[in-house]
């Protein structure tokens, strides 16, 4: 069989391309969700139609983007039988639950109340109109759980035992499952993270019009809540975020080797951390590197005199412990994809943090540079959740459930590489197809601005919405 | 009954919840051609009326088949792990015409250009009729059998999929889905696209009548058990009732009857089957059955209660929905005119 048209490294492609593609429009959709059901509630109390206005101008936004996240996330369902049926098969008794109860518990709740918030403007009571953004955002925001309890599975199993005479792993304990410290640690970093990343957004289309001398009522409290979104948000991401590296020290010690490209057991100063390093091309041996003692030893355990496991030291046991075989991922992704998180995370909140301190006190900076950073750091927050995903996913390698199950053998052994580059082609041209209608659609939302509120009722102040149609 | 012959009877209810609801928005857009114009060719306001039938409920209706899917996941990890790695390419196919009707929706009304609007009601056609044909096909290869190993992995290719009695599955699927789509319109529109709705029905009830009477029949011979047929007698019975009470204007009548039909067939399908699950055509040793491909009791009896305590708040919250959105739609409520007092209704005014 020709190396390019093996199923295995083909449904990696596959898995890594829809996961990333359908992980740019969950972000949005748990952020604005938020946002939106915040600035609802605002013109609900407060009645002021500028909160109205904001309500919509995002909410339109929201639901541009909310279509591709159903509609991708069913993808993501599918292909776990369809490209990795051994995966499935091993690993369904456990890993389907926490699917089934995203399913029942938060998919219905947030597609159901979804439908009846968009269209139930002119319909609904005020506060049941309120109460249906609410539901749907925290609905999204309870599927992320579920989610990822079922992807710290992976990490780090955990409530399950092995059924020998059927070859699989079992689940015997949910709430070990759903109380993982992976878990525990990474739902906080991913929701925080996917609360920038809507921050970014909302900065963005502020300073748009902002930078235009348009839209001041709506788009400059709009402004102050993006920057101040993003560096809470930020400061709680890096927070988990460091909750979870002590996690990952404890349950993955191979995947913190690889992020750091340790390659020998360190204590101490000598546990540093390179913030950038040249390397021979096989990444084993450094020629340069800029390094900054005890943080790795820091971030691992918290104490400055902390060791922290290299890599050679891990091969050598996991061959023990499982056997002969590669245990290290790849070292150049997990290095790089791990700085690039801390880097892009670290820029976006500075730059809001720098968006504030130009703002402060009502005043609205003329130089128009500052302006378009405030435009162009919408990416940021963007590319470090990818970039972390990735670190994630592929610093786990070579396990698809770690210990449990290698890549490898979760393959579908049924399914031809003909097949798979079949669909990989169609998903990539869809999808890219799609990203560009998108992106010019939600740029074109964004331009457009807030629309004006509808007036209220000059006796009784009610405002009388318009009917949604399509 | 024992808890994989009860999560048995659940997917076959997560199932049947699927067809139910996304059937009928199947329908609706399969029926954009036939309902979406007038004398002068595609009525864009028709067409409107149409899509904000379902507009509300879609989405709701399609997270049906998350759920169905993520049941058979957790309850019977080897069915589904059979099923969608040997029929990659045409789940593949079914992913990518549910992508594509599901942005239509959304995207059909950003722009107010005709050329816009016509790309994306195509998508919405060919991103309907696809999974109601595909479905059928799934589902009548599931019940016929095909060729599996020892590790339960199918061995055909997908040619092997479109043999005469799965394809005829299918059309079975895409007229009951088209039909049971056309009566939903007329129940839910007012004006002339309501009448139409109901002369379509009047037609294409026929034809499903005869199809799908073909199919229950080759499935109760060649496949079916006593119960199965009695089901499906019950299906067939429910299909014409449907069809008269579409016949006799009681729309509600109508729609419900042909509920009930899809609800019967696939409660036929799923009874053939057992005790297998997916029976192996080469040697019925190879057969993936309610016993072998199910999880483990804790598992089960975990996603019962979870069940038990959730389906019929689901079932609450999304009848809600239904009944908030109870009013017909009509060229009037889209266009934003008031109610029509004559001919003179404005006429297309295109934009969101």
């Amino acid at each position: 069989m020709n190396d390019w048209l093996d199923p295995l490294l083909l449904s990696r492609w596959q898995f890594g391309l829809t996961t990333i593609y359908h992980f740019l429009f969950v972000p949005l959709t748990i952020g604005l969700a938020l946002t939106v059901a915040l600035f609802q509630t605002a013109w609900v109390r407060t009645g002021h139609a500028k909160y109205l206005q904001i309500t919509k101008f995002f909410g339109r936004i929201f639901l541009i983007n909310f279509a591709m996240g159903v509609v991708t996330g069913i993808v993501q369902e599918f292909q776990f039988g369809m490209n990795w049926s051994d995966y499935s098969r091993f690993v369904g008794d456990v890993f389907g639950a926490p699917l089934a109860l995203e399913g029942l518990l938060a998919f219905f709740l947030e597609a159901t109340f979804i439908g009846l918030w968009i269209f139930g403007w002119d319909r609904l009571p005020k506060r049941l109109h309120l109460a249906t953004i609410w539901v749907t955002a925290l609905a999204s925001i309870l599927s992320a759980y579920f989610i990822i309890a079922a992807n710290s599975f992976m990490q780090n199993p955990v409530g399950y035992q092995i059924n020998e005479v059927k070859g699989r792993a079992e689940l015997t304990d949910i709430w070990a499952l759903l109380t993982n410290k992976v878990a525990l640690a990474a739902f906080p970093h991913t929701i925080f993270a996917c609360f920038m990343v809507s921050a970014a957004l909302i900065v963005c289309a502020a300073a748009w019009h902002l930078s235009r001398n348009q839209h001041f009522d709506t788009m400059r409290p709009a402004l102050k809540f993006g920057l101040w979104m993003m560096v809470i948000a930020g400061t709680l991401t890096f927070l988990s975020g460091d909750q979870l590296g002590l996690a990952m020290v404890e349950t993955q010690p191979m995947k913190m080797a690889a992020a750091e490209a340790l390659y020998n057991t360190s204590t101490g100063a000598n546990a540093s951390f390179s913030i950038f390093t040249l390397g021979t091309p096989d990444g084993v041996s450094e020629l340069f590197s800029i390094r900054i003692p005890y943080l790795l030893s820091f971030l691992s355990t918290h104490t400055f005199d902390g060791t922290v496991e290299g890599i050679n030291d891990l091969q050598a046991q996991y061959t023990q412990l499982y056997g002969p075989g590669d245990y290290t991922p790849t070292i150049w992704v997990t290095y790089w994809a791990f700085r690039y998180m801390i880097a892009f995370g670290v820029l976006a909140v500075m730059t809001a943090v720098g968006g504030l301190w130009f703002t402060r006190k009502g005043r609205m900076p003329k130089k128009r540079w500052i302006w378009k950073v405030a435009i162009w750091s919408m990416p940021l927050p963007l590319a470090a959740m990818i970039v972390g995903w990735v670190f994630t996913e592929m610093g786990r390698q070579p396990w698809i459930v770690f210990s449990l199950l290698k890549t490898q053998d979760a393959v579908s052994p049924n399914t031809t590489g003909l097949e798979v580059l079949i669909s990989l082609i169609a998903f990539t041209l869809v999808y890219g197809t799609l990203a560009v209608v998108e992106f010019r659609l939600i740029k074109k939302a964004i331009q457009k601005g807030p629309e004006q509120a509808p007036t209220p009722d000059a006796e009784t102040g009610e405002v009388k919405h318009e009917a949604t149609v399509y | 009954m024992d808890l994989p012959t009860l999560w048995f009877g659940l997917l076959a209810f997560f199932f049947i919840g699927y067809f139910v609801l996304d059937g009928f928005d199947f329908g609706v857009g399969m029926s954009i051609p036939f309902l979406g114009r007038d004398a002068r060719g595609p009525n864009d306001t028709d067409r409107r009326v149409l899509i904000n039938t379902i507009g509300p409920i879609w989405d709701l209706n399609e997270t049906w088949v998350i759920v169905a899917g993520a049941a058979m996941f957790a309850a019977f990890p080897e069915w589904y792990a059979t099923l969608f790695s040997g029929f990659y390419l045409v789940f593949l196919v079914i992913l990518l015409a549910l992508i594509l009707r599901g942005v239509s929706f959304e995207y059909r009304h950003q722009r107010p250009e005709i050329a816009w609007k016509r790309r994306f009601d195509r998508m919405i056609v060919v991103g309907s009729a696809v999974p109601a044909f595909l479905w059928g096909l799934v589902f009548a290869n599931v019940v016929r059998g095909v060729p599996l190993d020892a590790g339960f992995n199918y061995t055909g290719t997908v040619f092997d999929l479109f043999s005469p009695y799965a394809v005829l599955g299918g059309l079975t699927t895409l007229l009951l889905f088209f039909t049971h789509g056309v009566v939903f319109v007329s129940l839910k529109t007012d004006g002339p696209i309501r009448e139409r709705a109901r002369q379509l029905a009047s037609r294409s009830g026929m034809l499903t009548i005869l199809v799908a009477a073909v199919f229950l029949v080759w499935t109760t011979v060649s496949f079916g058990s006593v119960w199965s047929g009695i089901l499906s007698a019950v299906a067939a019975v429910t299909l014409i009732a449907g069809w008269l009470a579409n016949q006799r204007k009681a729309e509600g009548w109508s729609f419900t009857f042909l509920a009930a039909t899809i609800a019967f067939a696939v409660l036929s399908l799923f009874l053939s089957l057992v005790p297998d699950v997916m029976p192996a055509t080469n040697d019925p040793a190879n057969s993936l059955t309610i016993a072998n491909a199910s999880s483990s009791g804790y598992t089960l009896t975990l996603m019962s209660w979870v069940a038990l305590v959730f389906v019929p708040l689901i079932l609450a919250y999304q009848g809600f929905t239904y009944w908030v959105f109870r009013k017909r739609v009509s060229r009037a409520s889209i266009t934003g005119a008031p109610e029509p007092s004559g001919p003179a209704v404005a006429g297309n005014r295109v934009g969101a």
